[in-house]
């Protein structure tokens, strides 16, 4: 900066000579810790390659690629595949399975760490806290190939489950293939997984809390209700609130790595949300061009919903993400 | 903080109330108060024993005879041990190599993911780095819009001809923005004179890195090494778009393809599925399931402390 104000009243010829040696200063600047830079050669490579070449790859959402013929000459089409998609009736069955399954994991899903970690609290007794903590965390380190077994073989035909409503409803529920039950068993599948671990950042939060408000407030009166109304959810209203906002940035990702292991034919009028969508007619089905568009849409939203609920966040006085 | 808070109302239930004498003067505990606790401890052993108990159920039930399993309904511990199925899967060589493969690109996934996460956080956490904020930027920015699933598969498959190759399964996800912003706060927090001092008796940043860095945060680079192994020991769904021959596919995707596809298939009664696979009887499915389970439930009691650390060195910065 210093040095452009001042060549603007410079000679040409100092104006050179300056801007050399800020080329030098540069360069030098560089050499000196050369070592950091060439540290950073994969890493950088790295998001090039992987993060942003996929972002320009993108523009195959505008064109009809071919793969032989690359992106660069393949024919731009404008926002033709937009347009195509949403003259197909099937777009608002999408999307409808997609809001459906992800409002009711926020719902149902989203509060549950934080009752838990609540309740985890209140118990006093060590030992019990750590060995069930210790239970609870268990699962998010199972794979989701595994739950998903795991639930095959005990809601299938024959599984423990199947067997137990059978006796006790009096006749069999197809759990895996009920379009009506298949909402329930992801979402169920979810809090099995993810709720124990997801206590553990509302817990840290808890630690911070200042133990002399409750003896204060035990002094005053406030029983234990109100105790956990006035300060122990205050203490993690932010937390709640940062969760909240990165939760619904990712409110069009259905997790399709969990859904592409419950979908059958039996269920794909509920289980086809628009990730599913997206690697059925693109991974396997070759669309890449279509299914880039629709992607780019997801992307679009997810950004766009990010920063709405980033601002509300802000408005309602919480630091939010950023 | 925990601790003292602990010692101000410790009060137990063991069928009573007890009352401990350095509760705070003043502070009954009501009834209300009582039947609270009851509730809780109740609701949350409840809770662990619902995670738990699929887990041991197909423990338990993956050494019973498949005669047991037929015939016997809902049990959870067997009549009669055996050791059939896990006879069964291990004389095919599949699940062997499976399990080596998984082992392999585990390994071989966290090393490259530990190097390029190091390499990279270390030179950002430099203030004095020149072009330091816009390479952060582009991390940050590649945190919130990626170009989706079908350019990145894209880009892999076509654009750099990985598929088929373990490569595609190990360098794609080479560094994760999220822990590599962490660990570059860590080091952010190591004391600058150590490197400065190290600098001075002629150490280049390459060789402070190793020598004086890298030691004083192995707790740090130990947890995000387990999250990174986790993440490729579970993973299937790479190696499932990328790779071609299945005598490379890791243990989650011939698990899925013994459980998963084949009791899809069986229940859609569409035999023309290429993927129909006949299937496999119960106490196989579960035994697969549990060799599958097994290396993370070893391992995890004794890593758990490392992984809660990770997830709160991640929360204190959020």
């Amino acid at each position: 900066m210093t040095v452009n104000a001042r060549s603007e009243t410079s000679m040409p010829v100092t104006r050179k000579i300056e801007s050399q040696n800020s080329v030098k200063r540069f360069v030098v600047a560089i050499m000196r810790n050369k070592w950091l830079y060439i540290m950073m050669i994969p890493g950088l490579v790295y998001f090039l390659v992987f993060k942003y070449l996929p972002m320009w790859g993108l523009i195959i959402g505008f064109e009809n690629y071919a793969p032989y013929t690359g992106p660069l000459k393949s024919p731009f089409q404008g926002l033709e595949w937009f347009r195509f998609f949403f003259s197909t009736p099937m777009w608002l069955n999408y999307l409808g399975n997609t809001l459906i399954l992800s409002f009711m994991s926020i719902i149902l899903t989203f509060p549950a760490p934080i009752i838990l970690a609540l309740m985890l609290n209140e118990i006093r007794n060590m030992l019990f806290k750590k060995i069930t903590q210790t239970l609870l965390y268990m699962p998010h380190f199972i794979s989701i190939v595994i739950v998903v077994s795991i639930t095959y073989v005990i809601f299938g035909a024959g599984g423990i489950i199947y067997k137990l409503t059978e006796n006790i409803v009096g006749h069999s529920i197809d759990y895996l293939g009920d379009p009506g039950v298949f909402r329930w068993m992801i979402v169920g599948q979810s809090i099995w997984k993810e709720t124990g671990w997801g206590t553990i950042i509302f817990l840290a939060a808890l630690t911070n809390v200042d133990t002399q408000l409750y003896e204060a407030s035990m002094i005053d009166g406030a029983n234990r209700a109100q105790r956990l109304w006035h300060i122990t959810l205050p203490a993690i209203r932010s937390t709640i609130v940062l969760m909240l906002v990165l939760r619904m940035g990712s409110v069009l990702d259905t997790g399709y790595e969990h859904l592409i292991l419950m979908s059958n034919s039996l269920n794909r009028t509920v289980s086809l949300t628009l990730d599913v969508f997206v690697y059925q007619n693109g991974i396997k089905g070759g669309l890449y061009s279509y299914t880039t568009a629709v992607g780019l849409m997801k992307s679009i939203v997810s950004v766009l919903m990010v920063v709405t609920s980033n601002k509300i966040a802000h408005a309602l006085g919480e630091e939010g993400l950023y | 903080m925990a601790k003292k808070r602990q010692g101000a109302f410790t009060a137990q239930i063991n069928g009573k109330t007890v009352v401990i004498s350095n509760a705070p003067v003043g502070v009954y505990r009501t009834v209300g108060s009582v039947i609270f606790d009851c509730i809780n401890y109740a609701v949350i052993t409840l809770a662990a024993i619902t995670t738990v108990l699929p887990i041991l159920y197909i423990i338990f039930n993956s050494f019973a005879t498949e005669f047991e399993l037929q015939t016997r309904s809902m049990f959870l511990i067997p009549h009669t041990w055996s050791t059939d199925a896990y006879i069964y899967i291990f004389a095919s060589n599949k699940l062997i190599r499976a399990f080596g493969n998984s082992v392999f690109i585990t390994v071989c996934g966290t090393l490259i993911n530990l190097f390029c996460t190091v390499t990279m956080a270390y030179p950002l956490s430099k203030k004095y780095l020149k072009m330091r904020k816009p390479i952060l930027n582009i991390v940050i920015f590649s945190m919130f819009f990626s170009g989706g699933m079908i350019p990145g598969y894209i880009v892999v498959s076509s654009w750099l001809g990985m598929s088929g190759t373990y490569w595609a399964l190990l360098i794609p996800g080479a560094i994760s923005a999220y822990n590599m912003m962490i660990v570059k706060n860590f080091f952010q927090g190591i004391p600058q004179e150590l490197e400065e001092s190290a600098n001075l008796d002629g150490c280049n940043d390459l060789m402070t890195l190793v020598r004086i860095v890298l030691p004083l945060s192995l707790p740090v680079l130990a947890t995000f090494g387990l999250f990174y192994a986790v993440g490729h020991w579970n993973s299937y769904f790479s190696a499932m778009i990328y790779l071609t021959d299945d005598k490379m596919y890791p243990l989650q995707l011939i698990l899925r393809q013994i459980i998963i596809t084949a009791e899809a298939s069986a229940s859609d009664m569409t035999l023309m599925d290429p993927d129909f696979v006949e299937p496999p009887k119960e106490s196989i499915k579960m035994a697969v399931i549990v060799v599958a389970t097994v290396p993370i439930m070893c391992v995890y009691p004794f890593l758990q402390k490392y992984f809660v650390k990770g997830v709160m060195v991640g929360a204190l910065k959020g």
